[in-house]
């Protein structure tokens, strides 16, 4: 149900959400407005994200294993050092634009950082509590209840799929040919068709008990400011690092 | 004494021009524990949708308590679904937030209850049904018949005056179905109960009456009501192999 998420006891687990996606933001921002040539305050950013980890009790292994989704995007980079203009310069034989290279490693570096800073923050947080934390940050509630929504019913809707997928390969469908995706299609509209009637009865039983288009809100009491303190720390120590290296350079 | 249940005269057609309600007449004591039978088609689930307003707009009048449900009072409204609790019959459909105790909270948390009054009723909600345990849980995790009980909490936990469940043996295994009915039994409240299952309405229910093409076609003692065959055959209700209802000594 939630493979990003690592149930373990810790001090950053006990955190309360809002502070902490507060912290992963404003750590991004300073990462994402580092100057590509300071490569001691990246560094320094990896030195931050390794501590966290640390306090977190995320092991180094996982945290590597997941950031593998930016793949795809790094790849992109690896292009840059051939097709960059300006300065080049002579590596094993190749010529690469030093620009290029820059440019390839600021989406590296970056993108990096990013994504091991989210993954902590979906590591130590549940998708509940991260849905609360969205609503306490005065996240639009359309969108939190949107994805309450989809928390609650992902799972009736795979079974949905997964029944109608026994009843057709029941029924002698082996789909092997790229013909043969009408069946399937069609299951894709009639799940949507079953969805849409049971957001109806949803709807209706919601009514049922009372509901008049808001929400209740108020589950849960708010961070004390002692956490966003301690949580501030993270994006504090990054911009300090980030003002270090500019100083020095 | 004033009736829990009074519905006079009530018509209902759909937009498309089906007609679904024939002049509805059904007075409930508190109390009473009455079921509702009826074929597929009858216009069991639009009555059950007129006695809180949600469907509205035909001729006749409900009352709950006495008050009448007026669909344009919207302060109105919202105690008439306090005083009517429905459960209805997919209880995915009901359970809709991510944790048990969050949607027990989602009634009483409409009516305005907060804080420690709201985790109470919640605890009480859940303890009726035997589900406190699992209150932290995850609907999905839950068996069927676990479903079915907190979605009973669901609606006992706005406290209401008369319960109204929609095919609530349905799906149930043997074990699932027995322990709801203790439950519902345990209930002081006035319970209707649409069912097809004929054994649980005598088991639950002294009194029975059929809805058959939008009107109430028999008002009886349960026991009375399933032991005349041609009546019961009129309205499509059969009785399952083997059960003799007059073989069996009420409770």
């Amino acid at each position: 149900m939630e493979p990003l998420y690592l149930a373990r006891e810790s001090r950053v687990h006990r955190l309360s959400p809002e502070v902490k996606i507060a912290a992963v933001l404003l750590f991004t921002i300073v990462v994402v407005v580092t100057p590509r040539e300071d490569l001691t305050a990246f560094a320094g950013y990896t030195l931050l994200i390794a501590l966290v980890a640390g306090l977190a009790r995320v092991p180094a292994g996982w945290l590597l294993k997941r950031a593998t989704i930016e793949l795809p995007f790094v790849l992109l980079a690896v292009v840059l050092p051939f097709t960059g203009h300006g300065e080049r310069v002579d590596w094993l034989g190749l010529s690469l634009s030093v620009d290029g290279l820059y440019g390839a490693w600021n989406i590296f570096a970056k993108g990096t950082l990013g994504v091991l800073a989210s993954l902590l923050l979906a590591a130590t947080t549940s998708m509940r509590d991260l849905i609360l934390g969205l609503d306490r940050l005065r996240c639009p509630t359309v969108i939190t209840q949107i994805m309450t929504f989809m928390l609650r019913y992902i799972d009736v809707l795979i079974d949905d799929a997964r029944r109608m997928r026994i009843a057709r390969l029941s029924r002698g469908y082996d789909p092997r040919f790229l013909w043969q995706v009408k069946a399937f299609a069609v299951g894709v509209g009639a799940l949507f068709l079953r969805s849409y009637e049971r957001g109806e009865r949803v709807y209706l039983a919601m009514l049922s008990r009372g509901y008049s288009g808001r929400m209740p809100s108020g589950s849960g009491s708010k961070a004390p400011a002692a956490e966003w303190v301690v949580s501030s720390a993270l994006p504090v120590a990054a911009a300090g690092i980030a003002v270090a290296a500019a100083v020095l350079a | 004494m004033t009736a829990a249940l009074k519905i006079t005269g009530l018509t209902f057609a759909y937009p498309d021009g089906r007609e679904a309600l024939h002049g509805v007449d059904l007075t409930l004591a508190p109390g009473e524990r009455v079921a509702l039978l009826g074929p597929n088609g009858a216009g069991k689930t639009t009555l059950v949708l007129h006695l809180n307003g949600i469907l509205h707009g035909g001729a006749g009048r409900v009352e709950i308590s006495g008050l009448p449900v007026t669909p344009g009072d919207r302060k109105a409204i919202t105690e008439i679904r306090r005083r009517v609790g429905v459960v209805f019959q997919d209880p995915d459909d009901q359970l809709f937030m991510p944790t048990v105790a969050e949607d027990v909270a989602f009634g009483p948390a409409n009516l305005g209850v907060r804080g420690d009054e709201l985790d109470h009723r919640v605890t009480e909600a859940l303890t009726a049904v035997g589900m406190l345990e699992h209150r932290d849980q995850i609907p999905h995790h839950l068996s069927f018949g676990q479903r079915r009980r907190v979605a009973v909490a669901t609606v006992l936990a706005m406290r209401p005056e008369i319960l109204v469940l929609d095919e609530p043996s349905s799906n149930l295994d043997p074990a699932s179905r027995r322990e709801l009915a203790e439950i519902i039994m345990s209930l002081p409240v006035t319970v209707l109960m649409v069912t097809h299952d004929l054994p649980y309405a005598l088991e639950l229910c002294p009194r029975s009456v059929i809805l058959d093409a939008g009107r109430i076609v028999a008002d009886a003692p349960t026991g009375e009501l399933l032991a005349d065959g041609d009546r019961m055959a009129a309205h499509r209700l059969e009785l399952p192999f083997g059960f003799d209802p007059s073989a069996i000594h009420r409770r």
